[in-house]
């Protein structure tokens, strides 16, 4: 995007704003907010809109709020997003957020008015605010308009590599947004992800990670490298990215590692052949991977969190990984879940009730933790008694059994009806105890609640039908409940019993059928067919009683209203009583009707659960969600171990040449660190930095050390490389004495440091890069400010102006610097910092903490070979100095270096402000002195207002000295580099060609501060300067004089 | 993950709606209105609900449900406990998470709800970071900002966004610095008829509220940290020193926060501090009952029991109750067959009883099921377990704070089986 077509559009904005504006009067719009709250919608829209219109913030503000309530309750608001979208570039950060709000709700739908808010969202990505750039981000991919994918890709990608993870976090979010939006970008935001995947943040990797899993899940192979970071971040990732980092982990350590639970099978295989055991064990243990090892053993204090997601997903992996007699650790933290919210107990429960079919062992100890409680929902207390069945065994039985009676009574019928089932299972599973349930169930039969009884008699019939020998006298009392029996289900269940023993009850069964006959016309369907069932059974069985009873109840049956019935009694008919036409099915009769039945086997309904894996929404729901990733098996063969071993990128052999010199820096320092904590690669990857012992490629290691220690490397600028490499060859002739023949030049150190100021205080250009972002928006501001210099008057209310607005009528604006000089000064040299090195440089940017501050940027350093930690400011002198800290450092590792900014309160004076540097060990103690130009703050004005300003400011707050210039200095161009290097100041444009005014005002006071510099015959120039800070004034000019009239 | 919120009140309206993709049509919600016709009490609705297109995973809280729409895979816990995360920041912005706060708060909601979400996935839910991010809103901020113009949202990034210890923000500043710890038990146990125990266990947790200046280093220690069975930390509590020393190592958040919730297990004998004698009879053909109940302190280490609320379910075959309290008073509810009685301080010397008669249906039959009685009560001044702070440091700081520790121990879900 061109600066011109963003201006243009903006002024485009601005000025129908204002048009509206005009024709609408505040007060009429104040009356209108006051009606509009109780008319109707309609109107109330159209009132809504002109408040939008209207030039008062805060009416815009009130109709924006109004709007968000509208949008909250579900009311259709698109039709004012014309009037909204106006106010997508206002100041006001609250307007602008609920303006966002609106944006990505309805941008969808008026596709083409959402295009106007776009170059909003691209300005702002370049925003030095870091919040007000991801802010951008969020909303820019939150719009759902295809036309603008592209910008999209371009905005993630360089989001992807800003200096802040905050933005680099809210890049890993827009690439899920843009997958979603338009799938054929998969391949180019894969690449992102490979880079995010890289990032050390810990902000960043849950984020990224939840992306991978949205776009590539099978791209399995982007993980290896970074698998080890992973684990080792894990623990300080915030929590909800752990859940995500955690269940992705489960299924690449299934993919990657062996099975951890075939060692007992193997054993247990070869016990019996003993000399093939020795043989085998002894060949081919079975070895844990240590990466294996590693995640299990990073995941275990998460177990603590108090986060139940992230305990869970723990749980589940450990589950899934970890071997057989290392998972029961999980248990004791799942059962703590159970104290929390109902939900969660749900969720928790269910998993448990999976966990304890297959090891019962884990959750005995605490059985007691799932005795049902009067006040749990219905759906908790079943899954209660689910896993009390699956945990009950001999010993415990009779404990359980005795809990099951209290819940029989319980009020919650439908509980207690799952009760009985749950005894059914208990008797089925425990033969010890059938009996005793048996006879429990059937006290249950008198019991004076139907659902009881039905429900006793339905899990009674399945007992019997499990051993149906010896049980004829259940069988008997059955038949005597029966008239008592009014549930059908219940009915139905006994009227089968009977039939299918009827030979062991001959004398009941047909006195039943009995009656039966008589009630058959005012029976439930299922009642009825059960009484067809029997009927025929006992005719096969004993023809001679029931003969005429079937017959009679065949006949009810051939009328009956169910279509269902009359089938089955037509069916029955032809099938036992003998016929001539069709006599060929009915020999048959008997095997068909009484033919041995299988028992119904009574099991969980967690049974298959398994499959799923534990923890996710297809567990809970039992069937496959949309998006669900298999599990898959381990495989036989662990694939090869070292695609996970990370190696240092080494800047000579440049396999990337694309990356950007910040990617690089990050990345080195990372795996550094990782070496450290996994403890496992540092040997085979061979080239870490530890190794420069080797010293047999003196000229690589110089070179990599460039890239990784000096705080401000380029590697683009040759002579910071050069200086660089030569503080460090000195590092290691110190450390390592290996004679580095190639290198000639031997100083002392305090002259290689003086080397180094001398290329970084010389006049090196501008746009050089250095590390950090802010100076790289710095070097924005100089270039834009050097670019408006030429067109100040057409330009002036360009790009820049929207960073920091400007109005001319007031003439004290604080404008962007005009040049930052790249000098930077020694704050605490590595020798007297024991390793730690500082320095400070002033970039000449307002201060952000307080504005009466002057902002200084510290680099910090560590050349030691140990992390230091906890960097922070101690004390401080004169006590009242007035300093904005930075965050503590928790911890800065070897050859890392980091940029911090303060703010200090110079009070405009050139004292220096004293304090200390501390580390967790050590107090250093540092002083910084400013320049007098670096206490000033330039302001833009016209010439018109200088005039006026130093009109003010004459005699004793005037002083000047006429010098004699140096020849470079007499072109009017270079005039005002080094005023602009001496003192901060803003260039005033000057309409006489030899005068060249400068203005600015001072830090702590706002004091003006006034530089004339008019240019005479031979070589010679008058300096004046006005300000009221006469001390000030004094030193500035003797700074100045010093700067131009040097040869 | 998250692809739409809803707000469904206790009368099935829907009064608010926030989408993080592409807007999902509240039709999904009817799904979930079915469940809600389908269950008996507000309590029973499941709490994941399939739908052909959709998952709706919801949490009851406050008698309103948030009802989250997934549209794939996603562990449910992350859901639920992020909703949960949402109604605590709720409580904590407005004091109160009613449907009138909410709606009252609108803006804030959902310039709250914009913030802890991107695309479906939190983004930011530590408190602090929050307020930093968006102020909470009092009456004085509200009058402030009507005048000078001033808004309640942040425009820099919160410093703990970026930081190591992200639950705490920078520049911290009080004249009274102090830090106050609270240990609350829980005691959840089952006491059958006969009286015995059949499972008690301690839930415990240690609330702190921290107002300190700049950024304190704490250390707490037990006298017998043993007692702690499993432990669920705060983020800043540094697990490796608990690991080796049994020590709370952590620089805390500023202002109210869970320090750490425990578990005293079942293993260990916890002394139950309440006895109650009970004798609740119904006459098989009788239409009255006999209802009789005593409560006495037990192993209370000599502080008094205070607070104390029996509540049971009694059958429903209940038509009323006629009963005189010793002390305090009782209500019975003849619809929902609640009998709630109010007692106040335990009086060791004279012990607070409930007797009289219930009088039940006439003709019915004895009813047969088994009133529950459900105790709450408290005790200030012990924590049940016994355990013990020994003593709070802090480093990292030269003021010396203000330190206080108060003990208390709660009923959980105390019940008591009558038959």
């Amino acid at each position: 995007m061109s600066t011109n077509n963003l201006s243009y559009s903006d002024q485009g904005g601005t000025d129908s704003a204002v048009e509206v504006g005009q024709e609408t009067t505040p007060t009429s719009s104040n009356a209108g907010a006051g009606f509009g709250l109780f008319s109707v919608d309609f109107k109330k829209n159209e009132d809504l809109k002109e408040m939008l219109e209207s030039n008062k913030e805060s009416l815009k503000l009130e109709a924006m709020k109004r709007v968000v309530g509208l949008i909250a309750k579900g009311k259709n608001a698109s039709e004012l997003f014309p009037a909204v979208v106006k106010n997508v570039a206002s100041k006001n950060i609250e307007l602008k957020k609920l303006v966002y709000v609106y944006l990505v709700r309805y941008a969808e739908e008026q596709q083409d008015l959402a295009l106007l808010s776009i170059s909003t969202f691209q300005r702002a990505l370049k925003d030095p605010n870091q919040l007000i750039r991801a802010s951008a981000l969020r909303v820019l991919s939150s719009i759902r308009v295809p036309i603008i994918v592209p910008i999209m890709m371009l905005a993630i990608k360089e989001a992807a590599s800003d200096m802040s993870p905050y933005v680099r976090k809210t890049s890993a979010h827009a690439i899920q947004k843009l997958y979603s939006l338009d799938q054929d970008q998969k391949e180019l935001l894969i690449e992102v992800i490979e880079k995010l995947l890289k990032d050390k943040s810990t902000l960043v990797a849950g984020s990224v990670v939840m992306a991978f899993e949205e776009v590539c899940p099978d791209r399995i192979d982007l993980i290896h490298k970074n698998y080890r970071k992973l684990c080792n971040l894990l623990v300080d990732v915030e929590e909800w990215g752990q859940v995500v980092i955690i269940s992705m982990l489960t299924r690449y350590a299934r993919t990657q590692f062996t099975n951890p639970w075939k060692e007992a099978y193997i054993l247990a295989f070869y016990e019996s052949d003993e000399e093939k055991t020795r043989d085998e064990t002894e060949a081919k243990p079975y070895m844990m991977d240590p990466d294996h090892r590693l995640l299990l053993r990073n995941t275990k204090p998460l177990l603590q969190s108090r986060n139940t997601a992230v305990v869970m997903s723990v749980a589940q992996l450990y589950w899934h990984l970890a071997p057989k007699n290392e998972v029961s650790i999980i248990t004791k933290s799942l059962v703590r879940l159970l104290r929390s919210h109902r939900e969660v107990q749900y969720i928790v429960l269910q998993n448990i009730a999976t966990m304890s079919i297959q090891r019962k062992g884990m959750f005995e100890p605490y059985m007691k933790s799932f005795y049902v409680r009067s006040t749990d929902a219905t759906h908790i207390k079943s899954l209660k008694l689910e896993i009390l069945t699956s945990l009950a065994n001999e010993a415990n039985i009779s404990t359980i059994l005795r809990e099951f009676q209290t819940y029989v009574k319980s009020q919650d019928k439908q509980f207690a009806a799952g009760t009985i089932q749950a005894i059914g299972r208990c008797a089925t599973n425990i033969s010890e105890v059938t009996d005793t349930c048996l006879n429990g169930l059937v006290l249950l039969l008198s019991n004076r609640d139907e659902t009881v009884v039905a429900e006793s008699v339905v899990v009674i019939r399945k007992l019997l039908q499990i051993q149906p020998t010896q049980h004829s006298d259940i069988i008997k009392h059955m038949a005597q409940l029966f008239d008592n029996i009014t549930v059908p289900m219940a009915r139905a269940s006994i009227l089968w019993l009977m039939g299918e023993y009827c030979e062991r009850v001959p004398k009941i069964a047909p006195d039943v059928l009995r009656k039966m006959a008589k009630s058959f016309t005012s029976e439930e369907d299922i009642v009825k067919l059960q009484t067809v069932n029997l009927a025929a059974k006992l005719y096969l069985t004993n023809s001679k009683q029931t003969k005429l009873l079937t017959q009679y109840i065949l006949n009810l049956g051939k009328y009956d209203q169910n279509y269902d019935i009359r089938d089955r009694t037509r069916f029955i008919r032809q099938l036992i009583v003998p016929n001539d036409k069709n006599g060929a099915l009915s020999k048959y009769a008997h095997r068909i009707l009484l033919a041995p039945k299988p028992a119904p086997v009574l099991e969980s309904a967690y049974k298959d659960r398994d499959r799923y894996q534990l923890g996710t929404l297809s567990h809970t729901i039992n069937t496959k969600a949309s998006g669900y990733l298999e599990l898959s098996d381990w495989p036989a063969v662990a694939p090869d171990q070292s695609v996970r071993n990370v190696e240092v990128i080494e800047p000579t052999g440049k396999s990337k040449p694309a990356k950007s010199s910040d990617d690089k820096f990050y990345s080195d320092s990372g795996e550094e660190e990782e070496e450290k904590g996994s403890g496992s690669s540092s040997s085979e990857d061979g080239s870490s930095s530890s190794s420069e012992e080797s010293g047999s490629d003196a000229e690589s290691h110089v070179q990599k050390n460039s890239s990784q220690s000096s705080e401000e490397s380029d590697k683009s600028s040759s002579q910071s490389e050069k200086s660089s490499s030569e503080s460090d060859s000195e590092k290691k002739e110190r450390k390592t004495k290996t004679p580095l023949q190639k290198k000639t030049v031997k100083p002392t150190a305090k002259d290689r440091y003086h080397t180094i100021m001398e290329h970084r205080a010389g006049p090196t250009s501008p746009k050089q890069h250095t590390k950090t972002i802010f100076v790289n928006v710095i070097n924005q501001h100089s270039v834009l400010q050097t670019f408006s210099y030429s067109h100040w008057s057409t330009l002036c209310v360009s790009l820049f102006t929207q960073l920091c607005p400007l109005s001319l009528a007031f003439p004290l604006q604080v404008s962007g610097p005009a040049f930052v000089p790249e000098k930077s000064h020694d704050l605490l040299h590595r020798m007297t910092g024991k390793g730690l090195s500082a320095q400070y440089q002033f970039p000449r940017q307002p201060c952000l903490y307080q504005p009466t501050m002057v902002s200084v940027q510290i680099s910090l350093t560590n050349t030691t070979d140990h992390p230091l930690e906890q960097i922070h400011i101690g004390d401080r002198s004169p006590t009242g100095l007035n300093m904005h800290c930075f965050n503590t450092i928790e911890c800065l590792e070897p050859e890392a270096s980091v940029t911090v900014f303060m703010g200090i309160d110079f009070n405009d004076s050139t004292q220096a402000a004293n304090f200390q540097l501390c580390t967790k060990e050590d107090h250093f103690s540092v002083s910084i002195q400013p320049a007098i130009g670096e206490l000033l703050l330039p302001i833009t004005m016209t010439e018109l207002d200088f005039r006026k300003e130093k009109g003010k400011l004459l005699g004793m707050n005037e002083s000047s000295a006429t010098i004699t210039m140096a020849a470079e200095n007499m072109t009017s161009q270079p005039i005002s580099r080094p005023v602009a290097t001496v003192a901060n100041l803003g260039v005033v444009p000057s309409s006489q060609g030899n005068v060249h005014r400068f203005a600015g005002k001072t830090a702590s006071s706002r004091a003006v501060v006034l530089v004339t510099v008019e240019l005479r015959e031979s070589s010679t120039a008058l300096i004046t300067i006005n300000t009221e800070k006469s001390v000030m004034g004094s030193m500035l000019l003797r700074d100045l004089k010093l700067a131009l009239a040097q040869a | 993950m998250i692809h739409s919120l809803f707000l469904v009140n206790s009368s099935g309206d829907i009064f608010l709606e926030k989408h993080w993709k592409s807007v999902v049509s509240r039709s999904v919600c009817d799904y979930f209105f079915e469940a809600q016709e389908r269950a008996s009490e507000p309590e029973n609705v499941p709490p994941v609900i399939p739908t052909p297109h959709h998952y709706l995973i919801s949490v009851l809280r406050h008698r309103i449900y948030f009802v989250a729409v997934i549209q794939s895979e996603v562990p449910p816990l992350f859901v639920i406990e992020f909703l949960h995360r949402v109604v605590d920041t709720f409580q904590d912005y407005f004091g109160v998470c009613t449907e009138a706060a909410i709606k009252d708060n609108v803006v804030v909601v959902y310039e709250l709800l914009e913030e802890m979400l991107d695309n479906g996935f939190p983004l930011a839910t530590e408190s602090n970071i929050l307020k930093e991010l968006i102020k909470p809103p009092t009456i004085l901020r509200t009058v402030v900002n009507t005048i000078t113009g001033s808004t309640n949202v942040g425009e820099q990034l919160p410093t703990g966004q970026l930081s190591v210890v992200p639950w705490r923000r920078t520049g911290v500043k009080y004249t009274n610095n102090e830090a106050y710890f609270d240990v609350v038990e829980e005691i959840d146990a089952i006491i059958d008829k006969s009286g015995s125990t059949i499972t008690a266990e301690i839930q415990g947790v240690i609330d702190a509220c921290v107002k300190l200046t700049g950024m304190p280093d704490l250390t707490l220690s037990f006298m017998n940290p043993r007692l702690l069975d499993d432990v669920s930390f705060h983020p800043c509590v540094r697990f490796k020193r608990w690991e080796a020393e049994r020590i709370l190592s952590f620089i805390p958040p500023d202002g109210n926060f869970r320090l750490l919730s425990y578990h005293v297990s079942s293993q260990n004998l916890v002394a139950i501090p309440v006895y109650v004698k009970h004798n609740i009879t119904f006459r098989e053909g009788s239409s009255q009952g006999r209802f009789e109940l005593t409560l006495g302190p037990k192993q209370t280490m000599g502080k008094g029991v205070e607070a104390v609320l029996v509540s049971s379910q009694l059958p429903r075959g209940v038509l009323n109750t006629n009963l005189n309290p010793t002390q305090g008073t009782y209500t019975f509810d003849p619809v929902t067959k609640l009998l709630s009685w109010d007692v106040g301080k335990i009086n060791p010397q004279k012990l607070p009883s409930l007797k009289g008669s219930m009088s039940l249906q006439a003709g019915a039959s004895k009813p047969d099921e088994n009133p529950t009685i459900n105790i709450q009560f408290k005790i200030q001044q012990s924590a049940l377990s016994g355990l013990k702070v020994n003593r709070l440091d802090m480093y990292g700081e030269k003021y010396k704070p203000f330190k206080g520790i108060k003990y208390m121990t709660k009923a959980g879900k105390f019940q008591i089986a009558t038959r």
